[in-house]
């Protein structure tokens, strides 16, 4: 089957506000570009600081994308097939976190999982573990943050797979879970994926949830926007060229994944 | 180009910093209509007082302020904020508007602060002096060396001959005193007013090398007041005797 694209000129009405879409998020970033201080820019880049928070950065923001798919495939299971009365409640919920404050959720993550918090002081007390102001801490408030990324990419993925593979594999004498392995994730694997990407670029951006929760101390919880935010207020040549390298970072892993993973067939 | 991203960037920062500016009503050139203040955030508590005060001193006078980081405020300003009076809580916040000509009257000390251990309520940590600070195992939140409150503690550790142990550099004083009334730190240095204002939840210990970082607050009238009269009286009202008796109250020190 081919289709045919509709020819003509674009219409005015979709074209004018689609490239002033279009500048509105790219002009910005030529700002940055524009303002470099290219000179000093090799300089920057190779002082020690700015290497320790970007390292630290890609493995926080890696093991909290782990962290989402381990916690938020089987989340996004359960709220796609389990038939779980409230499901509609619950997926309203899982949402929160997206138009939330990252600086309430860190305030949030601080009364629960605080020295002082609700499971918090537990922790503390049993077994002496204390998140705050540690690199774990650094995980915990980008996994919250990120998570309803990958769970709704991963729930959407979830409703729009056709349920009848999975009754095949089950009158075939498959188990739910030799189902779910080998039948439900392959095919939801693109979902999967996006989701995964989308959350491990929000947890690298991460920054009110993670300074609140998580505190700033450089080598240990000073991520890269932390670092972009602290830089402003003292040399914001600094803050871009910080901001600049993290943009290329992560255009570069997002360009890298997409060929290898997102593109299906064009 | 640059000029346009530029522009675009200030317009985004005055909307998003300060809201509406206040109607210039006063067509009189007397202290009436609408005054808008620029003030530091460790002024809030003092300067809302200040300004209930001025306003019933001046029927059918409105103060607005916008309180943020003097550091954000000075560049607001130099974006073309509209202003009629900048209160900084660092001599440097206001040499960077006077050096652009923002304000070019000559910006007068109001106020000084200076640092105090704040403690969680009941001391869990048993803090008593900076010494206590150098100890590796109780929690420790510093301001970071970028803002003014970083750089005052470090020279009062200098003074003390004391190697902190932080365990988070906070990127701004009001962060420093959250983490203290959540009780997450054992101790941390904030100034004395930061102390004053938060209440019962934190408690404050004075210390002789305070005197070593001691902060000047600079006031002056912005050049292109919409107002300039109100803004004039109002710098006139934190210089007098009421105004003195508000911000002493509120734990600042009087010049």
């Amino acid at each position: 089957m081919t289709r045919h694209r509709a020819r003509g000129r674009l219409p005015v009405v979709l074209a004018l506000p689609a490239f002033i879409g279009l500048a509105f998020l790219l002009v910005p970033l030529a700002g940055l570009l524009v303002r470099a201080p290219w000179g000093s820019l090799a300089g920057q880049l190779f002082n020690a600081e700015v290497g320790q928070a970007l390292r630290l950065s890609l493995i926080c923001a890696s093991l909290a994308t782990v962290l989402c798919l381990l916690l938020g495939i089987p989340l996004a299971w359960l709220l796609a097939r389990s038939g779980l009365p409230g499901r509609g409640f619950l997926r309203a919920l899982v949402t929160v976190p997206l138009v939330l404050p990252p600086v309430v959720g860190g305030v949030a993550l601080l009364l629960v999982l605080g020295r002082r918090g609700l499971i918090g002081q537990h922790l503390d007390a049993w077994f002496g573990i204390s998140l705050p102001f540690t690199t774990a801490g650094v995980v915990v408030a980008e996994a919250f943050v990120a998570m309803p990324f990958l769970v709704i990419s991963v729930e959407g993925a979830l409703r729009a797979a056709d349920p009848r593979f999975e009754e095949a594999a089950a009158t075939l004498g498959a188990s739910r879970w030799l189902t779910f392995r080998r039948v439900t994730l392959p095919s939801v694997l693109p979902g999967v994926v996006a989701g995964g990407v989308l959350c491990w670029a929000r947890a690298l951006g991460e920054f009110g949830a993670t300074i609140t929760f998580a505190g700033n101390f450089p080598g240990e919880t000073t991520t890269m926007p932390l670092a972009v935010y602290l830089a402003l207020e003292t040399d914001p040549d600094a803050a871009i060229v910080l901001s600049i390298v993290l943009l290329l970072v992560s255009v570069g892993v997002l360009a890298g994944l997409r060929d290898r993973w997102i593109s299906g067939p064009t | 180009m640059r000029a346009s991203v530029l522009a675009t960037a200030g317009a985004v920062l005055v909307l998003a910093g300060c809201g509406p500016a206040a109607p210039s009503t006063s067509d009189s050139g007397k202290a009436g209509g609408g005054v808008t203040v620029f003030a530091a955030a460790s002024l809030t508590e003092a300067f809302a007082r200040l300004g209930e005060d001025f306003e019933a001193a001046n029927p059918g006078t409105e103060v607005k302020f916008n309180f943020a980081a003097s550091s954000a405020l000075a560049q607001q300003l130099n974006q073309g904020a509209p202003a009629d009076v900048f209160a900084s809580a660092a001599p440097a916040n206001m040499k960077q508007v006077t050096d652009t000509g923002a304000i070019t009257d000559t910006p007068t000390t109001f106020v000084r602060n200076k640092l105090a251990i704040a403690v969680p309520k009941g001391n869990p940590g048993k803090i008593t002096a900076l010494a206590d600070f150098a100890v590796a195992d109780r929690k420790i939140a510093l301001c970071a060396e970028q803002v003014p409150c970083g750089a005052a503690s470090r020279k009062v550790f200098d003074a003390a001959k004391v190697t902190p142990a932080p365990d988070t550099l906070e990127q701004d004083v009001k962060a420093v005193l959250t983490k203290v009334a959540l009780g997450e730190v054992d101790g941390a240095l904030v100034y004395r007013t930061d102390v004053r204002a938060a209440g019962e939840k934190v408690e404050g210990i004075d210390f002789a090398e305070a005197d070593q970082a001691v902060n000047d607050y600079p006031i002056a009238p912005v050049a292109k007041a919409r107002n300039a009269a109100a803004a004039k009286a109002f710098v006139a009202f934190v210089l007098s005797a009421r105004g003195r008796s508000v911000l002493g109250q509120a734990g600042f020190v009087l010049p």
